[in-house]
């Protein structure tokens, strides 16, 4: 970890509008590699919607997304937006071009993520929803993989599904339907998923959402042991703050779409405006 | 679990090799005028479609009507490029004989009326495949419809004979071998059509179980999963869409022989509907069911249910209500009580090859 | 003779069958509006109207009763239908209450072959609007003038209903929260059964105007004018009853000057023989569909959802 100071994931000056509701405001944030950074916020704050600019479900009306110092989303109001914006920074991106993915391709550059509300493939076994994270890296082509061509990769793909599978502690379960899992086993299930994707940025959105102390506490040093055996980078959407203090090297802190803190877990937690956000909406 | 995988595949195999070798058999020694034959046919024929619908209504998620249009397509193109040439003054008699003058091989033109079904298909999808569930069902719909209308206009007569039909093209009993004084020695006119049909039908099975049929299946159970997984949904769309249209065309290839002739005004959408039908009785999501409804459905419309048509006496009594157009009403009740109580159809989402044959209960996680 | 007297009498039947086609579209709206349902039996529903009146015609009663039971047993149908195969489905899949209503559309043509063996059934010749007219250049039956008139005036009627009555403010709600009208505690089954009435009320009129036109029915022939029908509530805005209107006038009109094409043009002098163009006025209509459906999905009038991610 020489680098630790390379940027993998840059956000300046996003602004997501649905109409008339600013659900983002302004957003500037920055992940380094080999960090584990929190995004927290009151209910409604934005984070998911944040999630969602970065991963392409949606294109932010303002402001540029970087992924490893390359934009990967960039946009500035247009049509009748221009007349409705009522974000910041609405002049800065207007002379260039926005540039739009789809979700895949944003996947294939190497961001995957989690569902805040799981979304595995329901009728599929564990194994198999992990094995379809494999799809994007095919070599294989449609007729290759129908007339079994691809028989070397297709074993590399399943001997790799199920090392995930390991390391998430799911190999027993690996042939049962994803949707009979318990809850906490599901979320892991969609973190093997995810790595099967090859990320090197990982987007956890509330990975303990559901799960009890134990399991939380499990959960967090799980997320440190896979970021440290895949060289990853997290970032994650978390509302047990005892798992946020513990695991993060730093913390945003969103409220109403704005960002209104930022810091190490110490500063975060002495941080009296985030107190304040977090009393008023008292959110446990 | 791979161990029984493979236990499954052995007694599918087996099964199947079974049926081929039953045909065979059955066709040398029963009579070819029976209707057992007719059904054998038209059900081979059925389950092609059947599959091919299923592999993009139950395997992808995506909810199409256009079955009736891309088997159009390849019936008509197959039945173009095949009529012998001393035929076609006869056949194209409105159109001075038409302006293919050629003819190709059965196989060469059923693989090329499924790749011009294929081909419509991409033109169609590119635009179509982004629709919601119910648009896009109208909108294929709707291409079927232009499509029928299309092949039916006049204006394409030298091509397609226009509203007329064509006819003369070899036909399944052409597979029958023959001696030099034209008796039949060896009938193959029911077996070469169950070939046919298994190879694309193990083709499809094939492409399901792949990586491609998982990403087809993470479609339908999540779009927006599918797509955070790095599966492009367009490009995966598109081919669901263009493979399965692939197979109806040659499907309608198939179609075209069984029916000897072919006329653009019969592929409606009901056509599509009773496939449709077919493959919800058989199970949406299951190869198996949809081959076994086609032949149950064919057996019981042609065959079992004609009974119904008829009068019929029980000693001096007739019994009530039998007459033409009965059978189908039963069918229809049958298959309402299907759609409502029985939604999971003959075998649900389940395959022969992965039923639990060893008569245990599935172990939970019995591992490999 | 100029262009226009040629051009008159497609435009004319073109304006009568719009007309019947706006009104089985409102009974596709309206389910599709609430129900999220593309009601495919809709077209047959249409078709039974037709051969009930066929049936209950040769019974000899006068026709002033015809009309009436004929239009009361559309209604039963309509809303036995919805009891029966859609009501059960209630939580299942969209698509298999898609399939329930092809299956529907499969089961009522069969029957209604089984009743008729399958044969084109006579309409009876109904008094007043059989009766010719002439207007311009134009030789029409009465039918042609009063359908437009029609169903102006019950698309007026029903608007009042939806936008005055307690059971309209019920079924705006439905259509746009199914979930949360049913909290508020709104009868869901009778807001929809209501619909399924309303829809094969209008169906059952349209029957009688369409079949005074095109007299013979036979089992498919809900079919082509149910999907037209569609198509035109698509093209309206799916949910929206002055849009499938418009729709189904639009293509009702579209429709028939391209059954006239070959002719207009052959008078106009730009053609100098037969195209066979007419093939294509089925055609025209899914064309017009897919077009909308790509340009503008939600059609001229409808809504726009968005779905939450």
């Amino acid at each position: 970890m020489s680098n630790i100071n390379d940027s993998v994931l840059r956000m300046e000056h996003i602004t997501m509008q649905f109409g008339g509701v600013v659900a983002i405001n302004d957003l500037s944030l920055e992940v380094r590699r080999g960090e584990i950074v929190a995004l927290i916020g009151p209910n409604g704050a934005g984070k998911t919607t944040a999630f969602n600019c970065i991963t392409g479900v949606y294109e932010p009306t303002n402001g540029v997304v970087y992924f490893q110092g390359k934009p990967i989303a960039l946009n500035h109001p247009q049509g009748k937006m221009i007349r409705q914006y009522a974000g910041s920074e609405a002049d800065r991106y207007k002379m260039l071009k926005p540039i739009v993915h789809t979700p895949d391709r944003i996947t294939h550059m190497g961001i995957a993520r989690t569902f805040q509300n799981i979304r595995l493939f329901s009728s599929q076994t564990a194994f198999e929803n992990v094995l379809i994270g494999t799809h994007l890296r095919r070599t294989s082509n449609v007729f290759t993989a129908t007339f079994r061509l691809n028989a070397r990769e297709e074993k590399r793909n399943r001997e790799k599904a199920e090392e995930l599978l390991e390391i998430v502690g799911l190999k027993d379960e690996m042939n049962e339907k994803a949707t009979s899992l318990p809850y906490g086993k599901q979320r892991r299930l969609e973190i093997a998923r995810a790595l099967a994707t090859d990320p090197s940025l990982l987007l956890l959105d509330e990975p303990a959402a559901g799960m009890n102390p134990q399991e939380t506490d499990e959960l967090g040093s799980f997320i440190v042991d896979i970021k440290n055996r895949f060289k990853l980078t997290v970032f994650m959407i978390e509302h047990h703050m005892n798992l946020v203090m513990d695991i993060s090297d730093r913390i945003y802190v969103l409220d109403f779409g704005k960002q209104i803190a930022e810091g190490t877990p110490e500063e975060i937690q002495k941080n009296p405006v985030v107190i304040a956000a977090y009393l008023g909406v008292d959110e446990e | 679990m791979k161990k029984k995988n493979n236990i499954g595949s052995y007694i599918t195999l087996g099964v199947v090799i079974l049926i081929y070798a039953a045909v065979f058999i059955a066709e040398q020694t029963i009579p070819s005028t029976s209707m057992l034959f007719t059904v054998l046919k038209k059900g081979a024929t059925y389950a092609l479609v059947a599959v091919s619908m299923n592999l993009l209504n139950g395997f992808t998620g995506i909810f199409s009507l256009g079955q009736a249009g891309f088997m159009l397509i390849g019936a008509y193109i197959y039945g173009i490029f095949t009529i012998p040439v001393s035929m076609r003054g006869q056949v194209y008699q409105y159109f001075d004989g038409g302006l293919v003058q050629f003819t190709l091989p059965i196989i060469i033109a059923m693989i090329l009326g499924g790749l011009a079904a294929a081909f419509f298909a991409f033109l169609i999808g590119l635009p179509v495949l982004r629709l919601k569930s119910d648009y896009l069902a109208i909108a294929t719909l709707g291409f079927a419809e232009i499509v029928r209308a299309i092949f039916q206009w006049n204006g394409l007569g030298p091509v397609t004979n226009g509203s007329n039909m064509l006819r003369s093209f070899p036909n399944f009993n052409d597979f029958n071998i023959t001696d030099a004084q034209g008796n039949v020695t060896v009938y193959l006119s029911t077996l070469i059509p169950f070939i046919m049909s298994g190879i694309c039908i193990l083709i499809i099975v094939l492409l399901i179980n792949s990586s491609y049929g998982r990403a087809f299946k993470a479609i339908r159970d999540d779009e927006v999963a599918a797509e955070a997984m790095g599966i492009n949904l367009a490009h995966h769309k598109r081919l669901a869409f263009c493979i399965s249209s692939f197979f109806a065309g040659v499907s309608g290839a198939m179609l075209a022989m069984y029916q000897t002739t072919v006329q653009a005004k019969s592929f409606t959408s009901a056509m599509t509907y009773e496939i449709l039908l077919i493959v919800v009785i058989g199970g949406i999501g299951s190869v198996t069911g949809s081959v076994l409804s086609s032949f149950l459905f064919v057996a019981c419309s042609e065959w079992w249910l004609r009974f119904l048509d008829e009068q019929q006496m029980i000693g001096d009594f007739q019994v009530p209500l039998l007459r033409n157009g009965f059978r189908l009403v039963v069918f229809s009740v049958i298959i309402m009580i299907v759609v409502l109580f029985f939604r999971r159809g003959i075998m649900g989402d389940r395959e022969l090859w992965n039923l639990n044959f060893t008569g245990r209960r599935k172990n939970k996680g019995d591992g490999k | 003779m100029n262009v226009w007297d040629t051009v008159f009498p497609y435009l004319l039947s073109g304006i009568s069958v719009g007309g019947q086609y706006a009104l089985i579209a409102i009974g596709y709206t309206m389910v599709y509006g609430i129900l999220r349902l593309i009601n495919f039996a809709h077209g047959d529903v249409f078709m039974v109207a037709g051969i009930v009146m066929v049936y209950i015609a040769s019974s000899g009663l006068p026709i002033w009763v015809c009309i009436p039971l004929v239009l009361l047993i559309t209604v039963f149908v309509g809303f036995l239908i919805e009891r029966v195969a859609y009501k059960p489905l209630r939580s299942a899949p969209r698509m298999s209450v898609m399939i329930s209503a092809i299956g529907v559309s499969y089961a009522l043509q069969n029957l209604v072959l089984y009743v008729t063996g399958g044969l084109n059934k006579q309409y009876p010749t109904i008094p007043w609007i059989s009766d010719t007219v002439v207007i311009g250049p134009a030789k029409t039956k009465l039918v042609t003038v009063i359908t437009p008139i029609l169903v102006i005036a019950l698309v007026v009627a029903l608007v009042l209903l939806i936008n005055k009555t307690k059971i309209g403010m019920a079924m705006r709600a439905v259509s746009k929260d199914f979930e949360t009208s049913q909290l508020m505690g709104i009868k869901i089954n009778n807001v929809i059964s209501a619909t399924f009435i309303i829809g094969s009320f209008l169906a059952g009129v349209g029957s009688i105007l369409y079949f005074t036109n095109y007299p013979t029915v036979i089992q498919t022939s809900g079919a082509m004018p149910g999907l037209k029908a569609f198509v035109a509530a698509v093209f309206g805005g799916i949910g929206s009853i002055p849009g499938a209107v418009i729709g189904a006038f639009i293509i009702g009109i579209m429709e028939n000057i391209i059954k006239g094409l070959d002719v207009i043009l052959f008078k106009a002098g730009i053609i100098s023989g037969p195209m066979g163009l007419a093939t294509f006025s089925d055609a025209f209509t899914f064309a017009l569909l897919i077009v909308i459906l790509i340009v503008k999905p939600t059609g001229l009038f409808g809504e726009k959802v968005t779905d939450k991610v």
